[in-house]
């Protein structure tokens, strides 16, 4: 623009708005705008987290008086948000104990009341019907999981259909552990993989990872009723997640580190699901392996399940 | 890691036997002399911590002897159920019947799709109606049906007592708790043992899948059918 500038301001005189400052002030707007949006989850989630929980360590770098103090916290935290009384405990694995888990596909009817039972053991988002387990509908003679069904609604046990349930396979070269930038999930000395809800950061590489779908995110901060929510709680298990974080099957750690079975396998109407201690050559788990038809899933990916699958024939 | 802790407990097990081994000798030499001498004290703690207390598994035991329901209500307006042995002392069994709809009086409505078997192969018609009989004619009661079951259905009991058939509760480490284990008939309806078809309960809500449809009867719709030819979006 070749016009002489004036004194006056821009807006009483528009002759002295160039292209250049209207670009700039809409820019700045907008900008603006744009960062207070971008950073208003930042806000939001402020607001949700305490100092002491931004300030937590990770939880294998807290001292048993850290540990506790962060246990205690928390109760009160969730008789705050919840309103239920809840005791999180953190349970240790035992020595001598490697734990491992078989299905018996031959006697699966796929019900899914494991999942059912998942959902109210490890106190799940409600409205989401989040589950760690998901039953896939099969057609016999293949094992192509991309084939599938999980959303079937149709009694069951259909002809020609076998049926799968598949939840975190505990691997012993777990992928998803690989990928964690800020080590928040890790495998513990029972073959337990876990997550640590405090330090997750959110990102979702885990569950790209996973070969098996079996990382959940939490997508919002779980809704459950008080009187539904299970009380008996661990730290690395079934105590309620934060908004934003990543979750799995713990093979209901705070159950089987106490040497209780799993919630799943309590449910399982047909007796399809196996549990025990690797190390115990007495151990029904033994037995399976020793004498059943065994497979894992995608055994060509190097990811030694500790998850098994078996036929009866 | 998981490794070192295998090699660790093996070789705590190669010392633990020949240290039980002692500790028991140990124990019947002071159980001897304690006999001998008075009254027998308290087992020696040593051996507690070496043999660590096994927890009972117990396994369901049906309540006993079925009963029939008369079809008739008392003052209270309770059933009024009869023993097999009520009827069946004085009156003979139909000894070919095997199927459920040849049945009159009390037994109508009992289905049965067991197999060719007839009532009488498993029902003791000879001596006791309110007890059953293996093969070879020696009668068996009602709550030990798993050894009735078990002389045909080889296979699943081995499993059933190698654990890995039959569902459970309890605890899978019986040094901390113990276990109750399910019966046959827990599962199986002995007249049509064949697990029945179910309408699966917890349909998935995930984001990518079309929204469940909650409590949908038996009948299979078209959006079912829908459903079911597609594969999953995981």
């Amino acid at each position: 623009m070749s016009e002489p500038r004036t004194t006056s301001l821009p807006i009483l005189n528009n002759d002295g708005m160039t292209r250049r400052t209207a670009l700039k002030a809409a820019g700045a707007t907008l900008g603006a705008a744009a960062f207070a949006a971008a950073v208003a989850p930042i806000t939001e989630w402020a607001a949700s987290t305490s100092v002491d929980e931004f300030l937590q360590q990770h939880y294998r770098e807290l001292s048993p008086e850290q540990l506790s103090e962060v246990l205690t916290r928390l109760e009160k935290e969730t008789k705050e948000k919840y309103g239920a009384d809840v005791t999180i405990k953190d349970h240790r694995p035992q020595e001598g104990v490697q734990f491992g888990y078989a299905l018996n596909l031959s006697i699966c009817v796929g019900c899914r009341k494991c999942a059912q039972a998942c959902h109210e053991e490890n106190n799940h988002d409600r409205a989401s019907g989040n589950s760690y387990i998901r039953v896939l509908e099969m057609t016999q003679g293949s094992t192509d999981l991309e084939k599938g069904n999980v959303s079937y609604d149709h009694p069951v046990p259909q002809p020609g259909k076998y049926y799968m349930p598949v939840q975190c396979q505990q691997c012993d070269n777990p992928p998803c552990v690989d990928v964690c930038p800020v080590a928040a999930t890790w495998k513990e000395d029972d073959g337990i993989v876990v997550v640590d809800y405090n330090w997750c950061i959110g990102c979702r590489y885990c569950e790209a990872a996973c070969p098996y779908h079996a990382r959940r995110f939490n997508w919002t901060a779980p809704e459950i009723p008080a009187e539904e929510i299970n009380p008996n709680q661990s730290y690395l298990s079934n105590r309620i997640r934060p908004q934003g974080v990543m979750e799995k099957c713990t093979f209901c750690l705070h159950r089987t580190r106490e040497g209780r079975l799993p919630a799943c396998l309590e449910a399982c109407p047909t007796g399809a699901r196996v549990f025990g201690n690797l190390l115990d050559p007495e151990s029904e788990i033994r037995y399976v392996l020793d004498n059943k038809r065994v497979f894992v899933l995608k055994e060509e990916l190097g990811t030694r399940p500790r998850f098994f699958y078996f036929f009866d024939e | 890691m998981p490794l070192m802790t295998h090699s660790k407990r093996q070789r705590w097990t190669r010392l633990a036997s020949p240290l039980a081994l002692v500790g028991l000798l140990v124990l019947v030499g002071f159980a001897a002399w304690a006999a001998s001498s008075g009254p027998v004290g308290p087992p020696a703690p040593a051996l507690q911590t070496e043999l660590p207390a096994q927890h009972p598994v117990v396994i369901h035991q049906p309540a006993g002897p079925p009963v029939i329901d008369t079809g008739l209500r008392d003052a209270k307006g309770q059933p009024i159920t009869a023993n097999c042995t009520t009827c069946h002392a004085t009156r003979e069994a139909n000894r070919t019947t095997n199927d459920g709809a040849q049945l009159v009086d009390f037994h109508t409505g009992l289905h049965s799709n067991h197999g060719g078997l007839t009532c009488v192969s498993c029902h003791n018609d000879e001596e006791n109606y309110s007890s059953l009989h293996r093969a070879d004619g020696r009668p068996i009661a009602f709550e030990k049906q798993i050894q009735l079951c078990a002389q045909c259905h080889g296979p699943q009991h081995r499993d059933y007592v190698n654990g890995s058939h039959g569902g459970m509760t309890g605890y899978w480490d019986l040094t901390r708790g113990g276990r109750t284990r399910n019966t046959c008939t827990d599962c199986h309806d002995p007249h049509a043992p064949q697990i029945p078809l179910v309408q699966p309960v917890f349909a998935p809500r995930d984001r990518f899948l079309p929204p469940a449809i909650d409590h949908v009867g038996p009948q299979e719709g078209l959006i079912q059918q829908h459903f079911s030819s597609e594969p999953a979006h995981e």
